[in-house]
């Protein structure tokens, strides 16, 4: 093919792509068929979380907090709540901390349920594995329902605790489906797990080292399934995860199916913390004293869980006044897609597509 | 559990390598100097030393009569935390533009960080390889989370 004369072209991938999931903007150069270059372009949800919640008193910030990830509302939640905790210094009562891991770790599969179906979706396996995921997630979302009347935007806990207890038929709801929850991963796991045309399409595919994972402060899955035991849960424990048991699963090489699989295993773990939660938790109460408007004495806090996506921080400094003086996300997605750059080159569009999927990025997050 | 290095004994630890960095140390923070802010920060990543090869996240505050960069840090092999400060502001216009040195060359993950904290707060990084607005778009004018900003 000598003596052609062949030019780079850049193609705009959104802000309006289905695969995005949400409205992302990803300008990529390809030589041929191969990506040379490719620039992230987002903030078309941005609505100024950070600035907002300075005119707000430290209640009215935790609907805020629903709004950034939307699909994990109640991680966003939790993050929160504690950095707040810590920074008023408020003793949260034990039984509150278990409704909140339980919510979390239901959060948690119902977050990486969703990242898996898309992620198939993308891989052109056109809603039948999507429908799969979305019946399970149903099931949790009708449990937070019970908790707190909302589904997606939950604004479940407060400073100090949770708003309400849970009712009473949300326990049996619960049981009945962390009996069957294994179970509809073993089917998906059937369907997607040993599939031939999954694991072309995946294995080796978007490669992330673990030294590249940590020099670009990656965090959650994604750093997990480079082989880096990282989770917060475990090297850090906040609420009452040191009283429970469960492994961290880690990746072999860092490439798409890993991100896939760690996703996988995180579940099955959630649902056994889910377990020795619901045999330790004991009746008494879910809220601390707190005022309506609480000044936490002046000073700053930085607090952090181990979310769906990664690291979900906030950094925190109050003047003492019934508002934060400034409220800092560290944003888990935002900061996950420092590396898509350097992932994406050499790879091929359809490539491109699934790369970027199994990063799970949530563009409320990214734009806040 | 994570445990947090206290703002004197990372103040002591730097001093002992590069004198003269840190402003001003108390039991909690440390702040260091914007000019060895980069010298700072690679005796921090040092494999063999404190060993800081994660930066959890970079936030910026603005407290009217300067700026204040937080980096948090973190090792992972070892398992603790740190907090390290830098106070900046532009010489002469006390609400220009302050520039202090980027740690993108360091840390990799400081890339988008640093030019959210440009787009949002009017901090500039110099060194930086693309330092262009992220979250707003290429002309809007002025920096939103300032105090000052008048929405």
């Amino acid at each position: 093919m000598t003596g052609i004369r062949t030019e780079p072209i850049t193609i705009n991938l959104g802000p309006q792509h289905p695969s995005t999931h949400g409205v992302f903007r990803l300008r990529v150069t390809f030589d041929g068929e191969e990506i040379i270059d490719a620039e992230p372009v987002f903030g078309y949800l941005h609505r100024g979380t950070e600035k907002l919640a300075e005119t707000r008193n430290y209640v009215q910030i935790v609907t805020l907090t629903d709004r950034m990830d939307y699909l994990a509302s109640m991680s966003n939640n939790l993050a929160y709540v504690r950095t707040v905790e810590k920074l008023a210094d408020i003793e949260v009562p034990e039984r509150a901390q278990y409704i909140r891991v339980i919510s979390a770790e239901l959060q948690r599969i119902a977050s990486h349920l969703m990242a898996t179906g898309f992620l198939l979706n993308d891989l052109g396996a056109l809603a039948t594995p999507l429908v799969y995921c979305f019946r399970e997630r149903e099931r949790i979302l009708d449990l937070f329902e019970m908790l707190c009347g909302a589904r997606i935007t939950l604004s479940y806990m407060r400073p100090g605790g949770v708003f309400q207890d849970a009712p009473e038929d949300f326990w049996p709801s619960l049981d009945s489906l962390i009996g069957d929850l294994p179970h509809y991963f073993d089917e998906l796991e059937s369907l997607i797990t040993s599939n031939e045309i999954v694991l072309a399409r995946t294995k080796n595919v978007g490669l992330l080292t673990d030294e590249q994972a940590i020099d670009n402060s990656m965090s959650g899955p994604n750093l997990r399934a480079s082989g880096v035991k990282w989770d917060l849960r475990k090297a850090d424990p906040y609420e009452i995860y040191d009283r429970v048991k469960f492994e961290v699963p880690i990746g072999a090489i860092g490439d798409t199916f890993d991100r896939y699989l760690v996703r996988i295993l995180e579940m099955r773990e959630s649902v056994k913390i889910i377990e020795q939660c619901l045999e330790q938790i004991e009746s008494g109460p879910i809220r601390a004293n707190t005022p309506f408007f609480i000044r936490p004495p002046a000073g700053e806090a930085y607090a952090a869980v181990e979310g769906p996506k990664g690291e979900l921080g906030f950094y925190m400094v109050s003047d003492g006044g019934v508002a934060p003086y400034r409220c800092k996300v560290r944003a888990p997605s935002f900061i996950n897609l420092t590396p898509l750059r350097d992932m994406l080159k050499g790879w091929k569009m359809g490539d491109l597509i699934i790369i970027f999927g199994s990063i799970d990025i949530v563009l409320g997050e990214v734009d806040r | 559990m994570t445990k947090i290095i206290s703002g004197s004994d990372l103040a002591s630890s730097l001093e002992e390598k590069l004198p003269g960095c840190i402003t001003e140390s108390n039991e909690v923070d440390v702040w260091v100097s914007p000019e060895s802010l980069l010298p700072v920060c690679e005796i921090l990543k040092d494999p063999d030393g404190l060993d800081f090869s994660y930066l959890t996240s970079i936030s910026a505050v603005d407290y009217i009569d300067s700026f204040e960069l937080v980096y948090h840090i973190l090792s992972m092999r070892n398992n603790y935390s740190g907090v390290i400060k830098c106070r900046c502001s532009s010489k002469g216009n006390i609400r220009g533009e302050p520039t202090v040195a980027s740690v993108t060359g360091i840390w990799k993950g400081a890339d988008l960080q640093e030019r959210e904290i440009w787009d949002l707060m009017g901090i500039k990084f110099d060194g930086h390889p693309n330092l262009k607005r992220i979250l707003l778009w290429e002309g809007f004018d002025g920096h939103p989370l300032r105090k000052d900003y008048l929405g």
